[in-house]
């Protein structure tokens, strides 16, 4: 049977609607199909030509809709304008991220890391079989085609790529599809020619996301949450809601959390919610204040043993620090944080004829809400669909181990008849009183220096309240009772240090805590950072060179730090300093498999307000597939680090949330920060986090900077306790 | 009751009750969704719309003093003189991150141009200060309305 018999006999088998659809199947081995049914696929061609790619990854503004688009355009052929995008649903057999095993999710800055490979090889399969089947029409050998914006060319010819999709489908799927080699490429790494894919739905108010969702019928809920973390529900009166326009109904959560109360629109049930009281029985709750957690936190580094001694032995380090000629000792305080995205948690059940369900969200871990969907209503995997929409940020928020929204709206839409959608919304009084916070860290932290100002020993304790324990994350975090994000950027520190020993103590549960944007990094870099320029300043040695000399180059991690330093001195005109009247801060840093370093240039200090006047950035993140994304997500970390270290924090009284909404949470506004300038190290490395890793270093370069400009040393956050700023 | 309302030129009935904010009449009852809610208490600018001309937080403005005057939305921009113009920045410099913020943003910065054809970065400051953007996209905003001036005075 030739080629051609076989096309026609396909060609006379299908309509003409035909699509080309290439993924995998569910044991990893890329796969074609011109229907859904037996593959997932990761980039769809109609009849037309139209090419969607399909994102296995929400998008919360770090960059996938745009960045895997990118991977399937480069190595398909086609233009950035000839390819759109659509969210893939729930199957963490197909969808998973590479990364954390068969678990589809986004978090970590993993994306770009784990689909590179994968996206290129699905678009470079659909080109192979593009080609073959024009190769096949034109009687030509397919190595002398290509696939250049859209159209197949070669030999002489040239076509849309419309005229084979559906000759294409029934070409061999090729096992090893060649990828274009970097010399070849057009869009990655290429300066100007990609937009991101996202920006047109999202200045014209035309982009949906989660808390834009009107299903027909919907009923909208709110939950009275416990204002004590661990407290529930004793009773509730709903006899001032029962006359309020559109309230339908109140009752008790399942597990007793809070009341769901039930409303025909968003406003009719923020009202009615606030015409309901109810008696909390706190005999389980958290009581404590947070000055409470914090004494407990300090003595835990202060005084005593440490419970896990993660690096080195601590009695030689103590040793060794017995003949140092002087001894920084400094203690750091890292509050509870918010992460307060801009859109407040929200998501839709909606039931659909086959009996089972919809789950309508900015998802970041489908497969907790999917399965977490399964358990409560009781319906197997197969009845159950995440529709993953835009998310208006997330910083960490909207990856939950708990799934802990998916799950109230779950049981809200259990204690209904299930035959109405039911969307939750949380309101910002919500988000920011609702727990899973950055958990409160201290740090205790002796440098001994010779007489020549080498350190000699380093003795470093950590202690807070494990992120990982006690959840589904556990076993992939937690390695002899350590949780790594505890100490990660501290024990794994890129820098040479010579004795250096580290202690971390687990804070028994405060409240609960869930990873923000850089995880353990929020305060192990700023604590690493302003250690460095305590002794460059101690012993008189230029913040950067000290660094320098603390990364020999031993090691690739060494090497590339080095990198992202010298790239900043470039950038930032080092030598020359900050301008006249202005003092520069300096730090760096390595976390998510990228090296970022910061300088940031103040205004002031002294007895003077301070102001940010300028950030310099230097990033290593491997292959820069999109070089304006990976800007962008350098300037948004740095504001996200800023503006938390200069004046956020959540604090409790007798165990409850002080603080209720931005007035007294107070978002990093445009007049605090001046023009962020990035520079990236351009690398033939495989690519590596964007999303996190421009946060770590900004905090502890703007305590730095303020330090040398004659303010305080900052240690115990938020700094406005001590500095204040223009 | 009934009220008629203008918005984007057209003319709207409501049958909200006073003291609903305008927000959710334009979210919840019109379906117009380009309009965020971002906290409620007027401290975030996400739900930024504009009466008669004027950048206003549309969730602490009610539907008893909105009658009779003219409301703007996001959905309205792309036929506004400015408002194309600033769309145009935005899409040049890719202003977006997440994009919840972005039009309340936009509806300052067309605001802004509307009085000040020429705002210097402490001007845009002052001006769009209100307008909290959690992913720190504001030195692309700061940057987005600079160049939205240029395209204007072309």
């Amino acid at each position: 049977m030739t080629l051609t018999t076989s096309r026609r006999r396909f060609l006379q088998g299908v309509a003409a609607s035909t699509v080309l659809l290439v993924g995998m199947r569910a044991n990893g081995v890329l796969a074609a199909a011109s229907e859904t049914t037996d593959i997932n696929p990761f980039v769809r061609i109609d009849a037309t030509g139209r090419v969607t790619a399909i994102v296995k990854h929400f998008e919360m503004g770090q960059g996938p809709t745009t960045g895997l688009t990118t991977l399937i355009a480069e190595e398909l052929g086609v233009t950035m304008d000839q390819i759109d995008f659509d969210f893939a649903p729930s199957n963490p057999q197909v969808y998973n991220n590479l990364l954390f095993g068969t678990f589809q999710g986004t978090g970590g800055s993993t994306a770009m890391a784990n689909s590179f490979a994968q996206y290129r090889n699905a678009g470079a399969a659909a080109r192979e079989m593009l080609i073959a089947a024009a190769a096949s029409d034109w009687g030509v050998d397919a190595t002398t085609l290509d696939i250049v914006d859209g159209m197949v060319t070669g030999g002489g010819k040239t076509a849309p790529i419309a005229d084979f999709v559906a000759s294409a489908v029934t070409q061999d799927v090729p096992a090893e599809p060649r990828l274009r080699k970097p010399d070849e490429w057009r869009l990655i790494g290429k300066e100007g020619r990609v937009k991101r894919k996202d920006t047109p739905a999202k200045i014209d108010g035309s982009g949906i996301f989660a808390m834009d969702l009107h299903l027909e019928n919907q009923l909208v809920v709110m939950i009275a949450h416990a204002p004590r973390m661990g407290a529930i529900v004793k009773s509730f009166d709903d006899s001032g809601a029962k006359d309020m326009p559109g309230f339908e109904m109140a009752k008790t959560l399942p597990d007793n959390s809070g009341v769901a109360v039930f409303a025909d629109t968003t406003w009719n049930a923020m009202q009615a919610r606030d015409a309901i009281t109810v008696e909390w029985d706190d005999t389980n709750a958290e009581m404590r204040s947070s000055d409470t957690i914090r004494a407990e936190l300090m003595s835990a580094v202060e005084t005593g043993d440490a419970t896990y001694q993660t690096r080195g032995v601590q009695a030689e380090t103590a040793s060794a620090m017995e003949s140092a000629a002087k001894v920084i000792d400094k203690t750091f305080y890292f509050p509870l944080l918010a992460h307060a995205p801009m859109e407040p948690l929200t998501c839709t059940i909606e039931p659909i004829a086959d009996g089972g369900v919809i789950l309508h969200d900015g998802a970041q871990f489908p497969t907790f809400g999917h399965m977490t969907l399964t358990q409560v209503l009781g319906l197997p995997m197969e009845k159950v669909q995440v529709k993953t929409v835009l998310a208006g940020g997330s910083f960490g928020r909207r990856a939950n181990p708990t799934a802990d929204y998916n799950l109230e709206c779950a049981m809200a839409f259990a204690l209904t008849d299930r035959s109405r959608p039911v969307k939750l919304v949380w309101s910002r009084e919500d988000d920011i009183r609702g727990g899973y916070y950055r958990p409160a860290f201290a740090h205790r932290v002796r440098v001994g220096l010779d007489d020549a100002g080498q350190i000699i020993g380093w003795d470093h304790r950590i202690a807070g309240q494990s992120i990982m324990k006690g959840t589904a994350m556990e076993p992939m975090a937690v390695h002899d009772g350590v949780d790594h994000s505890s100490i990660e950027g501290v024990a794994d520190t890129v820098y040479a240090v010579p004795g250096m020993s580290v202690g971390l103590t687990d804070h028994a549960k405060a409240t609960s805590v869930l990873w923000w944007r850089s995880v353990g990094h929020t305060h192990t870099a700023f604590v690493m950072e302003s250690m460095i320029d305590m002794i460059a300043s101690e012993t008189d040695t230029d913040p950067m060179e000290l660094r320098l000399s603390m990364l020999p180059g031993e090691t690739p991690e060494q090497k590339r730090m080095a990198g992202v330093l010298n790239k900043l001195a470039e950038l930032s005109n080092w030598k020359a300093g900050a301008p006249d009247g202005q003092s520069r801060g300096l730090a760096v840093h390595h976390s998510f498999g990228s090296y970022v370093a910061e300088a940031v240039d103040v205004s002031g200090g002294g007895d003077q307000a301070v102001k940010i006047e300028k950030v310099f950035c230097a990033v290593d993140c491997g292959i820069a597939v999109n070089p304006d994304v990976i800007r962008a997500q350098m300037e948004g970390g740095i504001g996200y680090g800023i503006g938390h270290v200069m004046r956020d924090q959540i604090t409790l009284t007798d165990g409850e949330v002080d603080q209720t909404n931005f007035p007294d949470y107070e978002p990093l506004r445009i007049s605090d920060i001046g023009t962020i300038e990035v520079a990236i190290v351009a690398s033939a490395d495989a690519p590596t986090g964007v999303g996190e890793p421009g946060t770590p270093p900004s905090g502890p370069a703007l305590a730095n900077a303020i330090a040398r400009a004659g303010g305080p040393r900052v240690t115990m956050l938020p700094m406005i306790d001590e500095v204040e700023f223009a | 009751m009934t009220r008629e309302l203008k918005l984007n030129g057209e003319t709207i009935s409501t049958k909200a009750q006073d003291g609903t904010p305008l927000l959710w009449v334009i979210r919840d009852e019109l379906k117009m969704t380009g309009t965020k809610f971002g906290c409620g208490v007027a401290s975030c600018g996400a739900c930024t719309v504009h009466i008669d001309g004027q950048p206003t937080r549309s969730c602490q403005t009610f539907i008893e003093d909105v009658e009779g005057v003219e409301i703007t939305t996001i959905e309205a921009m792309r036929d506004d003189k400015i408002g194309a113009a600033v769309q145009q920045a935005w899409t040049e410099l890719d202003v977006v991150q997440c994009g919840y913020c972005q039009s309340g943003q936009i509806m300052s910065a067309v605001g802004l141009l509307a009085e000040n054809k020429k705002p210097t970065a402490d001007e845009i400051d002052e001006y769009m200060w209100g307008n909290a953007c959690r992913c720190a996209t504001y030195q692309r905003i700061r940057a987005g309305v600079q160049r939205a001036a240029e395209i204007l005075e072309a």
